[in-house]
């Protein structure tokens, strides 16, 4: 799994520009049918619905922060409007490359004063051009962060670990799910970084009763993080709350059972800022009962996200128990 | 290359007729959720030229127009029909009324205008405190809305009452190319529509929807796209050129758009991703046909085409607008040949879509 989330993660896809990270998912999963929908959205199916199981729509967006060029300037630089949460504190001397493998350096204007971060409108790429003419690079260009991957000890680092780390999750469960009482469908999604915006059509049109997203989640262990109860290494976190939906709670006692009854570590997760696809899931149409199994992570939407290899591992174990069994909501 | 039918669209142009309908649609009232005035115009001009002619529970005109076989592609083409403005709230005495905004309004832009009130298009001024009775203090503030009324004189009109939306009293002129009007923002788009249904497409099915409530929200345009079911759409609008000088006199690199180089086709706003596939396909029918365009540069903002791609199982969507100076303010100023290439590209690109340019996946 390991080689596989190095892969992911290194993989260009920001928000509506998938197609590469779709296109390993496809080439992973033959002789599989992946379905691509009109966002973009990979869906999976597999499992027929016995008596006692349910349509299930599990998600992980395939989907990264990025920047798309908005102007190229007299000198050759190009600006840029971010994709998704970019902030300006992440991104001097930051690299990002292009879909066609451009690689740019993020340079900024003299901030007004050496405390103050310039607004994002002050920095630039620098992709080597001396003006306009000669720029590779148009508007309208996307590029994601570019950083390799790397690990030490169990932490996994790489840009792109939310949500390519959800993907990895969902992908070996496929793999090692074997007897199942649910129609599952795995949806690897688009754009959730910009709104959720894939898993809110894939939700429509699957029609599911029960949303399982897998997604990472803000650790809170680092020196004078933001006060959370989240520890890298200890487990996935059963999302109980976020500043989007708030978890299905009959679904949160299903899989704190189904993690006890398999000894699997796990935690608890309030996350103060943000939200996942299992939001748009829990209200779609009629609504269905939804949650969430997240993956701890440090220095979210930084280029260096880190995850624990042993949460990763149990995700899965925690994802193949709740989908191998009945679940009693 | 079909040289052909690229000089039948070369010659589509804005005449005395088009303006004039742009003339009325500007001086027509409809602020969102009264977008009365602008649907009346609108029904009257498409009604010969479409079936399935009907008004929504939101107030949405949805029509249909060009092939009529069932299994043609379906393109929503959206514009919407509302402005900002201003809605009355209480009358004081005298014939002062409290009000508000509706939509994106910068209140610095606010005192001192001259604006029209209700269906009868009654004057109002909301007046401003003379320049010979301020303190020099008093120059340096902003007006607060609470402070502002819609003075209407004498002792009010009993005919008007809460609920009643104004409008930005502005006439409309048309010099050396340029269109100065109020509610450009959406009227061309309004006005590129009805052009494009009474010459309707050939091949494809098209979906028209004059939109109500997109300032306050996408709202019509939201419930317009699920009953359309489109294969695909592509909203019309108009958008800001902010194409002035930089005031420190460096490069300016925050235009937004820029007047006079044509349609504005959008990449990225805060709301949508436009369909990449569409972006091409538009780029490449501008290139075939000879249209200039630009791309508007991506930022915030939002179209109708934020709520039309998220409907049902999601709808391959795009915004072309229409570039204008001073958007959402008393007046705004528009180019007429930017008009007319968004008219010619909007035509060239219903003429040439098939359903093969959404049968790829999305890279």
């Amino acid at each position: 799994m390991k080689d596989v989330i190095q892969k992911l993660t290194e993989t260009y896809g920001p928000s509506g520009f998938e197609g590469q990270v779709r296109q390993f998912i496809l080439d992973l999963t033959q002789p599989l049918d992946g379905i691509t929908d009109a966002m973009g959205n990979l869906i999976i199916k597999t499992g027929e619905k016995q008596k006692n199981g349910m349509r299930i729509m599990v998600a992980a967006h395939m989907d990264e922060i990025g920047v798309m060029v908005s102007h190229i300037d007299d000198n050759g630089f190009a600006r840029f409007s971010p994709i998704g949460g970019v902030y300006a504190r992440n991104c001097v001397g930051s690299r990002v490359r292009f879909a066609d493998g451009t690689v740019g350096v993020i340079g900024m204007a003299k901030p007004e004063s050496p405390d103050k971060m310039p607004v994002l409108e002050k920095f630039f790429i620098d992709t080597g051009a001396t003006n306009r003419k000669n720029c590779k690079i148009k508007v309208g260009d996307t590029a994601c962060f570019e950083r390799p991957f790397t690990q030490s000890n169990s932490r996994l680092v790489a840009k792109a670990m939310d949500d390519r780390v959800g993907c990895a999750v969902m992908l070996e469960a496929l793999r090692r799910l074997k007897e199942s009482p649910h129609e599952i469908y795995f949806v690897f999604s688009t754009q959730e970084e910009v709104g959720l915006r894939g898993a809110t059509t894939a939700a429509y049109s699957l029609e599911a009763e029960v949303g399982i997203s897998v997604d990472v989640t803000v650790a809170g262990d680092t020196p004078r993080a933001n006060h959370n109860a989240i520890l890298l290494g200890s487990g996935p976190a059963i999302k109980v709350r976020d500043s989007g939906m708030i978890s299905d709670p009959r679904l949160v006692k299903a899989m704190t059972r189904a993690a006890e009854k398999e000894q699997i570590p796990h935690q608890f997760e309030v996350l103060e800022g943000g939200t996942t696809d299992a939001r748009v899931m829990q209200i779609s149409r009629a609504g269905m009962p939804a949650g969430c199994i997240s993956i701890p992570c440090r220095y979210v939407h930084t280029p260096s996200e880190m995850v624990d290899y042993n949460d990763v591992e149990n995700a899965v174990k925690l994802l193949v128990a709740i989908l191998s069994h009945p679940i009693k909501l | 290359m079909k040289t052909g039918s690229s000089q039948t669209h070369a010659r589509t142009s804005i005449g005395r007729t088009q303006m004039k309908l742009l003339e009325k649609l500007c001086l027509a009232s409809g602020v969102s959720g009264a977008e009365d005035e602008v649907r009346d115009i609108v029904m009257a001009e498409i009604k010969p030229y479409v079936s399935d002619l009907k008004v929504d529970a939101l107030g949405n005109v949805l029509a249909t127009c060009g092939n009529p076989d069932r299994n043609a592609l379906k393109v929503m083409v959206a514009a919407h029909m509302d402005e900002v403005g201003f809605i009355l709230v209480e009358l004081e005495e005298g014939g002062f009324y409290h009000f508000r905004t509706v939509g994106g309004v910068d209140i610095r832009q606010v005192p001192g205008k001259a604006v029209w009130i209700g269906s009868k298009h009654t004057p109002g001024i909301i007046g401003a405190k003379p320049i010979h009775l301020q303190e020099a203090e008093e120059s340096k503030r902003n007006i607060s809305l609470e402070s502002m009324r819609i003075d209407i004189g004498g002792d009010g009109n009993s005919s008007l009452k809460p609920g009643d939306r104004a409008v930005f009293a502005t006439p409309f002129k048309l010099s050396s190319g340029m269109i100065f009007a109020k509610a450009l923002d959406n009227r061309l788009g309004v006005a590129t529509l009805i052009e494009l249904i009474k010459s309707a497409p050939k091949k494809i099915s098209l979906k028209a929807a004059f939109t109500v409530q997109e300032e306050v929200g996408l709202r019509g345009a939201r419930v317009a796209a699920y009953a359309l079911q489109p294969d695909l759409a592509i909203a019309l609008d108009s958008t800001p050129a902010y194409d002035l000088p930089d005031p420190e006199g460096t490069e300016n690199t925050v235009y937004n758009t820029r007047l006079g180089d044509g349609p504005a086709v959008y990449l990225s706003d805060s709301g949508t991703l436009s369909d990449p596939r569409l972006v091409s396909f538009v780029a490449r029918t501008s290139e075939k046909y000879g249209i200039p365009f630009q791309f508007r540069q991506p930022g915030g903002g939002g179209t109708d085409a934020t709520a039309i791609h998220k409907q049902r199982g999601g709808i391959p969507s795009l915004s072309i607008s229409i570039p204008h100076r001073y958007s959402h303010t008393a007046v705004s100023l528009a180019s007429v040949d930017d008009w007319q290439n968004t008219l010619r590209l909007m035509k060239a690109t219903l003429s040439e879509i098939t359903a093969e340019v959404i049968r790829v996946p999305r890279p």
